[in-house]
């Protein structure tokens, strides 16, 4: 993975120090809390429910041990002993002290690690495909363009006061395992008919209030001229994006307003402008960049074979561990959704062991999915039942990848301010109620999301069922929504109807479960037959 | 009532108005009534406190209770860890939360 | 009749020039499409810099003012007339904080009028506070990528 050289190393010391200074100014009270909070959201420190909640970045979801240590060694020494792995690749903390927030720059930055842009109306966390680099179906690596974008894109004088965030992934593949078409700017680099690689650009995608899915506005850009036609994107938006209304104030409300035609005319003709200033970097450095992300040494000779006489790893093997380009591997996912359990958090000990495990069997690499899980993407088959049995005995051992136990859950009303209901109690009831009955397993892919506002942290719209967390008169309820899909075939989920209590969700999304079971034909998904047969038989079991 | 929280400049603890100063203890905390906004507006500037706001809240036999769950969930912590609120040793707070 | 819009010479904090600063005022953008004389122009947020591009030449002094330092249309606002070859002098008035200072500058602002002065050895630490820069704007800076390749 991408190590950094004494140009990034110094970039990352001089920003600890300017947070440091903002923070004394702040605490000095040279800066009104209106004017510190623009700047410390910068730096990913917001102000919680209960305290401070530092975001940190982790570029393209990509961690090596040694940073899952550091991790872990800061939520001992700083927080409460764990942290929680979130929906964009990054990890947060959620009991952090202002005074405390300069040290714990200092010591992520001494592991090559930042919380740099991961808050705040600029352009943050480049996210990618947690399979990168062992995915048979990647046209390449997605991970260097990520990196360069990631250069690109910090501290970007022009671009730090948007008007809202700034969301961008990077993928390399027709599958999309990044929810790419669910992001500001979605990038896939593919090959033109000559075979050479370009990206085609995707503007205006994003959940939130107002859910859409990004149009195409440019299907090649060489990739000579990948900043160019960043920066032009970004201009235009900087330039038109609206700022009465905070609502209003995504790429995606421009790019609807206007219309993508008119967006993509006053792209081109930035772009044809910037493309005069000569602002894209050499091609030099892509090279230098690419060997970061080499494959590893791979080994020969290897057994495809895993010894499957213990069944609850033979039900681990076969949902968790995805196919490797590589023979004789496999990229396992280790879940951080254990039955009842809080989805995406982690204890000290638990990131201990993930950072042990990540260089013991995966290369010294571990990834962090948007799905609040976490990959190691190089495993060898044959070492796969010695890792299963030690994650399995710390509780990270659960096979449920993208069935319904592997909920995505925000934190929600628990520790969120901008919440409306409570997230984390409907995920861990739900969980409970699956697992107890069998039926999680019965069900196969069923992707549940759940937020716990508007704001969607939770990724409820791209859920195959969706869960919406809203206040009515004072009292927590939930909105169920079905049909939602963040991959390549991308659709936002739809509201069945009226809200429930937390009881009245829990039996809903058992409803709906059961109306699939029924209806199914064979090998559909749940969300195939909502597709096929869409949503009345749903609602007829819901509402009658 | 009308009381007055927030959290702790430094340490980001949540707080509330006892008349005085700010308690981590919502059963100290006091009716603010009509002096309310003088009294954030000084205290903000003085930086003993950080992002104050009233809230209504009723005086219950357990001490002032929130008006919104929002507040309550502050005043308890998480709700999924019981373990690591304010008060972490009392596992029969949540009725009170919810 | 231009009426007295903007900030006049004693509001200039910080100046990066070795010019004498343009006398009279500065008009709104509009106006100075009508006025073949002035060399002055305060620019809105809401302006659109590049109705400026045809006049370059004849302009002293382009004032953005920032209402609220979150709102960064100035930013490409500058950038933009200094991509376009605008030589003269570039002002940021409103709402800047010295936090804002080194950003500015890397997009061509060479004067600072802000409505709350800055601390003058706050004003030293922004403008050495950062090594390098990652990317190119319109300063002279060479960026990290070029750096590394010579």
């Amino acid at each position: 993975m991408y190590q950094y050289d004494q140009y990034d190393q110094a970039m990352v010391d001089a920003r600890v120090e300017e947070f440091r200074d903002q923070c004394r100014r702040r605490l000095e009270g040279k800066l009104t809390e209106d004017q510190f909070k623009p700047l410390r959201l910068m730096n990913g420190l917001y102000l919680q429910l209960h305290a401070y909640m530092l975001r940190v970045a982790i570029p393209y979801g990509t961690l090596s041990g040694a940073q899952m240590h550091a991790l872990a060694d800061i939520a001992d020494k700083y927080d409460k002993g764990y942290a929680h792995f979130t929906t964009r690749q990054n990890v947060q903390y959620n009991w952090i002290k202002l005074e405390e927030a300069g040290d714990i720059l200092a010591d992520l930055a001494n592991v090559e690690m930042h919380a740099i842009q991961t808050s705040g109306n600029c352009i943050r966390n480049i996210s990618s495909d947690h399979f990168a680099g062992a995915a048979g179906d990647e046209r390449v690596d997605p991970r260097p363009y990520a990196e360069l974008l990631r250069q690109w894109s910090s501290f970007h004088p022009e671009f730090s006061y948007l008007p809202r965030k700034f969301k961008i992934a990077v993928i390399a593949s027709d599958k999309d395992r990044a929810a790419m078409r669910l992001h500001d700017i979605g990038i896939n680099i593919v090959r033109n008919d000559a075979g050479e690689l370009g990206a085609a650009f995707y503007v205006g995608g994003g959940m939130g209030r107002t859910p859409m899915i990004a149009p195409l506005i440019r299907d090649f850009v060489p990739l000579d001229q990948l900043v160019t036609y960043s920066e032009a994107c970004l201009r235009v938006y900087n330039r038109h994006g609206r700022r009465d209304n905070k609502y209003k104030a995504r790429i995606k409300i421009l790019v609807h307003e206007i219309g993508a035609e008119e967006y993509t005319r006053q792209v081109e003709e930035e772009f044809a402008h910037l493309l005069e200033q000569g602002i894209e970097p050499p091609l030099a450095e892509l090279e230098r960049i690419k060997p970061y992300f080499a494959a590893p040494e791979f080994a020969s000779g290897l057994t495809d074979r895993a010894d499957r006489s213990d069944p609850d790893f033979g039900l681990w093997i076969d949902r968790n561990c995805q196919p490797h380009k590589a023979p004789g591997y496999v990229s396992a996912v280790i879940s951080l959704k254990p039955v009842g359990g809080i989805p995406g958090d982690a204890s000290a000990e638990q990131m201990h062991l993930m950072a042990d495990l990540a260089r013991e069997y995966s290369f010294d690499e571990c990834r962090v999915m948007h799905t609040q899980n976490i990959v190691l993407p190089h495993v060898e088959i044959g070492r796969l039942y010695e890792l299963w049995q030690k994650l399995d005995a710390a509780g990270l051992g659960a096979p449920n990848l993208d069935q319904i136990g592997d909920i995505i859950a925000c934190p929600g009303l628990d520790y969120c301010s901008l919440a409306n209901a409570r997230s984390i109690p409907v995920a861990q009831k739900i969980s409970e109620r699956f697992a107890a009955s069998g039926k999680g397993e019965a069900l196969g892919e069923l992707k549940l999301k759940i937020s716990g506002c508007i704001n969607a942290c939770g990724h409820h719209h791209a859920g195959h069922v969706g869960i919406l967390g809203v206040d009515r008169k004072g009292v927590e309820n939930y909105q169920l929504l079905l049909g939602g899909s963040e991959a390549e075939d991308v659709s936002l989920a739809k509201i069945t109807g009226r809200g429930f209590d937390e009881a009245g969700i829990i039996a809903a999304v058992e409803t709906v479960a059961d109306v699939y079971l029924e209806k199914r034909h064979d090998g559909e998904r749940f969300l195939d037959t909502y597709r096929r047969i869409g949503m009345d038989s749903f609602k007829e079991a819901l509402y009658d | 009532m009308k009381i007055l929280t927030g959290n702790d400049l430094k340490s980001g603890a949540v707080v509330w108005w006892d008349g005085q100063d700010w308690s981590l203890h919502i059963a100290d905390a006091v009716d603010a009534g009509d002096g309310a906004s003088e009294i954030l507006a000084r205290e903000e500037s003085a930086r003993r406190v950080n992002a104050a706001y009233a809230i209504d809240a009723e005086l219950t036999g357990d001490g002032p209770r929130p008006a919104h769950i929002k507040d309550r969930v502050r005043a308890l912590g998480p709700t999924v860890r019981p373990d690591l609120g304010y008060k972490a040793a009392e596992q029969n707070g949540w009725d009170w939360v919810i | 009749m231009t009426e007295k819009l903007g900030t006049g010479r004693d509001e200039v904090q910080l100046r990066f020039r070795d010019d004498a600063m343009p006398e009279g005022s500065q008009v709104t953008v509009d106006a100075f499409l009508e006025q073949a004389d002035a060399e002055a122009v305060r620019i809105e947020p809401g302006d659109d810099a590049r109705a400026l591009l045809p006049h370059l030449s004849r302009i002293r002094l382009v004032e953005v003012n920032f209402p609220t330092f979150g709102d960064g249309r100035g930013y490409s606002a500058a950038r933009v007339l200094r991509e376009h070859g605008y030589t003269g002098e570039l002002r940021a008035v409103g709402d800047v904080l010295v936090d804002q200072l080194a950003y500015m500058r890397r997009c061509g602002f060479d004067s600072f009028a802000p409505e709350q002065a800055f601390n003058e050895a706050d004003v030293e630490t922004a403008l050495s506070r950062w090594p390098h820069v990652y990317q190119p704007a319109a300063d002279a800076a060479v960026p990290i990528w070029d750096l590394r390749h010579g």
